[in-house]
């Protein structure tokens, strides 16, 4: 199976990799995926508490060469984007953006529900609710 | 200045582009772009294997079945002489070869036609759960029309417990079907100790013999082997041809063919005979017969060189028993790093393959490495690499820099290599499953 450009592009020179200090409290970290299932996504947020924008976000992904891609991607798209925008990201722009195949839409859910559990943890470190997300059939 | 650029492009591991040839600074070398290294797949041909064959497409174009002119003379001549050739690499007959459309065919006539022809005896067959698929879709077939199938487990080396297969054998069981050597792992099982299970209880003995034959020594006498399929395309040969032996002395086997036809093959295999396609095969047969020797010593030095340094990569793990393996085949698990994401880092430039099935929808990884007990972690993660007679050292040098260097790259990606650089226990995490 050949990858689109963009997935090779990302795959070479991934954006974001790394880790920043997930007990600090305005830094969101959410780990999805298992071993099991060949993908595991971890992806953290840095939030400035003033304004709600993201400053910074982070990932590490063992997986396929899409779920790397979609996590780099994500990352990207978090820079600069206001909590409540980045909740509003979905899978398939992530899919429309890379050229998956439907074999790896998979990769991107991922890469969404990696977003929202980073959001959650944030929340949580704030003393706000937990936000309740319609279970997905993968 | 070519050459500098061409080498930095390599290792840099930047897009991929067409490259078809490149000089490496380094060694000083010609190394051509792709390596191939997925040989269990299938093997490149040998140019003599096509000369051998040429002449039979325009040529000598007759049917071998054509008994009254010179036309099927010599396409009965040349097809003889294949025979011969594909018998003596496994010390049989030439009567008891039966040229197939290659091993699938094989699998099929010979499990099938075992279970049609000695209905009468019984209805049990055993096998093994790694065995290739040909083989175990086949069994499930058989199930489906009433017959009963034992599928063993194999112990973690990847070889059958020979008391489990012992105490498998019943008053109906009439074929034991076990592979002579794994086509992921490369693992050899104990042939000849089956085989004197299965006389000594009377059963059929079945070998898939694909990834063996013309890669060791396989002799159906000295193995004790009543039936046996392997295909032309594993060992240098045409695709699209195969054979299955079949015994014709203590015991004579017989199987019920499974198409219709002409009569072709004894009838057992109905179908005018692929003359180019069998005179190939039965030339690379001849070849394999005569070059094993020289072959194994050069093919097996690589591997081992290609093993020793992917093994020196910190939590590597090779898959499958060391010892009873084909000389061209090994396994590794890169423990932390998904296998299509680590192929993905080299295979514009090296073709291998990988346990691991993140491209189908079941995300489920090879059934076989599950069956040695491998988590799904480790299954996900392996790189299989298979060796021919034309790999070269300059091939699996830069191979063994490629992968080291990928796997190196995506750990530092991998959240599972932080995590174990950190010490926290990964199993112990609960991940939500999906």
């Amino acid at each position: 199976m050949a990858y689109s450009e963009k997935v090779l592009d990302h795959y070479t020179n991934p954006q974001n990799v790394g880790t920043l200090d997930k007990s600090s409290k305005n830094v969101g970290t959410g780990l999805v995926g298992a071993p099991e299932c060949g993908d595991v996504m971890r992806l953290q947020i840095e939030v400035d508490e003033a304004t709600g924008v993201i400053k910074d976000a982070k990932f590490k992904t063992f997986g396929c060469g899409s779920a790397i891609a979609s996590s780099s991607l994500a990352t990207e798209w978090l820079k600069g984007k206001s909590v409540e925008d980045a909740l509003k990201i979905d899978n398939m722009e992530i899919v429309e953006e890379l050229n998956l195949p439907p074999v790896k839409i998979h990769c991107s859910v991922l890469a969404e529900d990696a977003i929202k559990a980073a959001i959650n943890d944030y929340r949580v470190k704030q003393g706000m609710n937990q936000l309740v997300f319609e279970e997905r059939i993968h | 200045m070519e050459i500098d650029i061409c080498w930095s492009l390599l290792t840099a591991n930047v897009k991929p582009f067409d490259l078809n040839l490149c000089y490496s600074k380094k060694d000083n070398f010609m190394l051509k772009l792709p390596v191939y290294l997925d040989n269990n797949a299938t093997t490149p041909m040998d140019q003599r294997v096509l000369d051998a064959m040429i002449p039979y497409f325009v040529e000598h174009f007759g049917n071998a079945a054509s008994r009254n002119h010179p036309f099927g003379w010599e396409a009965e001549e040349a097809v003889d002489y294949a025979r011969e050739q594909v018998a003596k690499l496994i010390g049989a007959d030439p009567k008891e070869i039966i040229f197939t459309s290659g091993a699938t065919e094989g699998d099929n006539l010979g499990i099938k036609g075992v279970y049609e022809m000695y209905a009468g005896k019984g209805n049990h067959i055993i096998t093994c759960t790694t065995e290739h698929k040909a083989v175990l879709d086949t069994c499930k077939h058989i199930e489906k029309l009433g017959g009963e199938v034992t599928y063993l487990e194999v112990q973690e080396d990847g070889l059958i417990d020979l008391k489990e297969l012992e105490a498998a054998i019943k008053p109906t069981t009439i074929l034991i079907a076990i592979m002579y050597a794994n086509n992921e792992i490369g693992v050899i099982q104990p042939v000849k100790e089956i085989s004197t299970l299965a006389k000594k209880h009377g059963v059929l003995f079945f070998t898939d013999g694909t990834q063996a034959v013309g890669k060791i020594p396989v002799d159906v006498q000295k193995d004790g082997i009543d039936i046996m399929a392997f295909t032309g395309h594993k060992m240098y040969g045409p695709k699209g041809v195969g054979a299955l032996y079949v015994r014709r002395k203590n015991p004579r086997v017989k199987v019920t063919a499974q198409m219709d036809g002409g009569g072709h093959e004894r009838g057992m295999r109905s179908g005018t005979l692929n003359v180019p396609g069998i005179v190939g095969f039965g030339k690379a047969c001849e070849i394999c017969r005569l070059d094993m020797e020289k072959d194994t010593a050069h093919i097996k030095a690589l591997r081992d060189k290609l093993e020793t340094e992917l093994l020196k990569i910190e939590e590597s793990y090779l898959n499958g028993n060391k010892e009873h393996r084909l000389p061209h085949v090994c396994n590794i698990s890169f423990k932390y790093v998904e296998g299509e994401g680590l192929m993905m880092g080299f295979n514009k430039n090296i073709a291998v393959s990988s346990g691991s099935a993140c491209t189908s929808a079941s995300l489920e990884p090879s059934y076989v490495l599950k069956a040695l007990g491998l988590g799904d972690d480790l299954a996900h993660s392996s790189l299989r690499f298979g060796l021919s007679r034309f790999t070269t050292e300059e091939q699996i040098d830069y191979t063994i820099e490629q992968i080291t260097n990928t796997v190196n790259k995506l750990r530092e990606m991998s959240p599972l290599w932080e995590m174990f650089k950190e010490g926290v226990d990964i199993n112990a995490i609960e991940w939500a499953h999906h």
